[in-house]
């Protein structure tokens, strides 16, 4: 194959700090957020980086503990790419992409903790709170980890305990409990293409970049995930630059989700 | 117990409100989004697109793929795992024979335009609104289509004939049913027909009329949501 | 003698009664059943004297003999190369319409084209089938090298070519970008990135305005107060 035309055109506006939408290398889209959208979920949050669009929701039941852990409670995250996002989602099993999407932001709600798992235990090897988080991407203009993470976190907010009639869960009326949250965690995932960092991208500037780096942070600024991307290796020099940005652009995001939480 | 009133104050022959907007989902050739009291459904068109495999190929005719899917949040209950189930495959094959008499599939041979239906939230009338919304989508996309397709539920409960059914409507302890219906607008033809519970004849056929009228309803809120992308002449004044 | 029943340049949908009686005549998107004539898609009607005709606002390319048009290369075949046009049909660019030079079966062909090239050609044929054979061998028709891709409706392929093509020519002024356009709805545009953000925002301009008239003078002005210049 001949050099890549299509990275060298883009290249020219990274070295103006521009970008196909104008933007700056740094910049974040238009960040967009609504709560409570889906009423049969026991929490939900609508998010949009500019074009990426997609919709968490929270769904609790009560279960029985895993045999190692009787006193905490259970968290599951899913990704899924909806088929209504791109023309490459068909319908079908999780592919490897998402996969991957959904292990990195389970992980960073995971290792937080967000939620203060041993308070989700309503008795002792008998019965706790499992929480799930379903993320679906509506539409794929890129950045996808970044907008989930975002997304998943809001959704986790919003929600409010169910009604337990005899041990059992009334759906359909929700209390004013909110969940136990220990940690707001955001992941930033930082691209690269040949010398340039970046931030959220567009989806021809995410299916050009070399190499991303995610870190997703806790409140107090601590990583509690990390993954890198892409078929290019970083250097040590990019994993400080990069480590430097993602804490720009976290301080950017975390102020907005505590916005919320108020 | 006998059925007087509905829980949410409508008439018996009134829809819930509803909303419809094109255009939603900008990586798709076509979109809509549309609800219907508290059924959400999205639908997105892509295509027509290359068939593939290969030897699925027809070159007097392209196809219609119709994928109806419930997301893991959308039931009133437990989460729903994803994946479909046999229930949602039904619901995928009655959409498309719903949208096969108007699409116009000579016009693209060799080829398939996939059609998927994704609801963020259900209340009943599911697979009506996603016929709804896959109808604004495909007119969305440029496909050529004859007409519009509008879909609505029916129903008779205990003895009252009832037109958009809700989940506690349909849930009453007593005689129930539920009958999907969808309309071809000029013709009045019917390409959707199903029905869930009890019914006599004689009902039914009452039904068919009220059906009618109500998908009319619905195809105006469609037709208006296709046309109000081009409300907006640029400069604030709006086209009448 | 008929009834129309529409207003001319009103936007109608899928379905939509334009008229009825035998004696006009449907063309573009308008379809007649029995003594009725409706419309196949969105889009724009115009009423000629007894020809009522649609002009669609939306929908896919489907290639026509004589089209110049933009695609991507994407397979090195044997006997030519596959190329993507962004719609339901690839083309294929046979060697003998690419190269003037005879070329030994089993040469590598991709020292005269690679997977990822850019090419601005003409539809030679379109088969019952809907294989579609491209050629570089006519007047303009080039490699395109640089530059990037665009993509835009091709139902609105016209406007941004404008009567004797002149909206791509004020546009082509005004930002000093390259521009080529494929009756396919693929745009090739190169120029400095500030040069290309503008002719952009013209683009997207003429999108979402395709359907309504004056729209060239309404480009004009919107470059000239941009560029400070005056465009003729």
């Amino acid at each position: 194959m001949r050099g890549n035309d299509e990275v060298n055109h883009m290249l020219k506006y990274f070295e103006n700090n521009l970008r196909y939408d104008g933007r700056g290398l740094k910049d974040f889209r238009d960040i967009t957020y609504e709560l409570g959208v889906v009423k049969t979920a026991e929490g939900s949050a609508s998010v949009r980086f500019g074009g990426t669009h997609v919709i968490a929701g929270v769904k609790l039941s009560i279960d029985q503990p895993y045999p190692d852990t009787p006193n905490k409670g259970n968290l599951m995250v899913e990704v899924s790419l909806s088929p209504l996002a791109s023309e490459n989602y068909m319908p079908g099993p999780p592919d490897i992409d998402s996969v991957e999407f959904s292990r990195v932001v389970d992980r960073g709600l995971r290792e937080a903790p967000a939620l203060d798992f041993e308070k989700l235990c309503i008795k002792e090897g008998e019965a706790v709170w499992n929480v799930s988080v379903d993320i679906v991407v509506i539409n794929d203009d890129g950045n996808l980890i970044d907008v989930s993470g975002f997304a998943a976190m809001l959704a986790l907010l919003n929600a409010r305990f169910p009604k337990v009639v005899d041990g059992k869960v009334d759906y359909h009326e929700l209390t004013d409990e909110k969940l136990p949250i220990k940690h707001i965690v955001v992941p930033t995932t930082i691209f690269k293409i040949d010398k340039y960092f970046f931030v959220d991208p567009i989806l021809e500037e995410f299916q050009l970049s070399e190499a991303r780096l995610t870190l997703t942070r806790r409140d107090d600024g601590k990583i509690c995930a990390i993954q890198k991307g892409g078929d290019y290796p970083l250097k040590k020099e990019d994993i400080t630059e990069m480590l430097a940005l993602s804490k720009e652009k976290f301080d950017e995001l975390i102020k907005i989700i505590k916005e919320v939480s108020q | 117990m006998s059925f007087d009133k509905r829980i949410d104050g409508r008439g018996f022959l009134d829809l819930r409100p509803m909303e419809a907007k094109v255009g939603v989902i900008e990586k798709a050739d076509g979109s809509a989004y549309f609800r219907m009291g508290d059924t959400v459904a999205y639908a997105a068109v892509y295509g027509p697109r290359e068939l593939v495999p290969r030897f699925k190929q027809n070159p007097k005719t392209g196809i219609l793929r119709c994928n109806y899917n419930m997301l893991p949040f959308s039931g009133v209950g437990e989460r729903i795992r994803p994946g479909g189930n046999r229930r949602s495959k039904e619901i995928s094959m009655v959409t498309e024979k719903a949208l096969l008499p108007v699409v116009l599939l000579d016009h693209f041979p060799n080829s398939v335009v996939d059609v998927f239906i994704e609801l963020p939230q259900t209340d009943a009338g599911s697979r009506c609104a996603g016929i709804t919304a896959a109808a604004l989508a495909l007119a969305d996309a440029g496909i050529p289509m004859k007409d519009l397709v509008s879909a609505v539920a029916v129903g008779k409960v205990d003895d009252k004939l009832l037109v958009d059914l809700r989940y506690e409507e349909e849930a009453f302890e007593g005689e129930v049913s539920d009958i999907p219906f969808a309309f071809i607008h000029n013709t009045g033809e019917i390409s959707l027909l199903q029905m869930d519970g009890i019914i006599d004849d004689e009902s039914l056929i009452k039904l068919v009329d009220l059906a009618r009228d109500a998908a009319e309803k619905v195809y105006e809120v469609q037709k208006k949501a296709l046309l109000e992308k081009f409300k907006k002449v640029g400069d604030g004044n709006e086209r009448k | 003698m008929g009834v129309v029943k529409v207003k001319d340049k009103e936007i109608v949908i899928p379905g939509q009664l334009l008229a009825e009686g035998m004696d006009f005549v449907p063309t573009g998107e308008a379809y007649r059943e029995d003594d009725k004539i409706y419309s196949k898609r969105i889009g724009l009607v115009e009423i000629n004297k007894r020809v009522i005709k649609v002009i669609p606002l939306s929908g896919s390319y489907s290639p026509k003999e004589g089209d110049t048009v933009i695609g991507v290369v994407t397979d090195v075949l044997v006997s030519g190369w596959r190329i993507d046009l962004g719609c339901a049909y690839d083309a294929v660019l046979p060697i003998k319409d690419a190269v003037n030079e005879f070329v030994k079966r089993g040469d590598d062909l991709t020292k005269y084209l690679d997977i990822g090239d850019v090419i601005f050609a003409k539809i030679s044929r379109v088969t019952s089938q809907m294989l579609v054979d491209l050629t570089l061998k006519d007047k303009g028709l080039t490699r395109l090298v640089g530059g990037r891709i665009v993509k835009f409706p091709s139902v609105k392929v016209p406007r941004i070519i404008g009567k004797n093509a002149s909206m791509i020519t004020m546009l082509k002024k005004a930002t000093g970008c390259k521009i080529y356009v494929g009756r396919n709805g693929y745009i090739w545009i190169d120029g400095k990135p500030n040069q290309e953000l503008l002719l952009m925002k013209a683009i997207k301009m003429i999108d979402e305005l395709a359907h309504t008239s004056g729209l060239t003078d309404r480009v004009k002005a919107f470059l000239e107060k941009e560029t400070g210049q005056k465009l003729g």
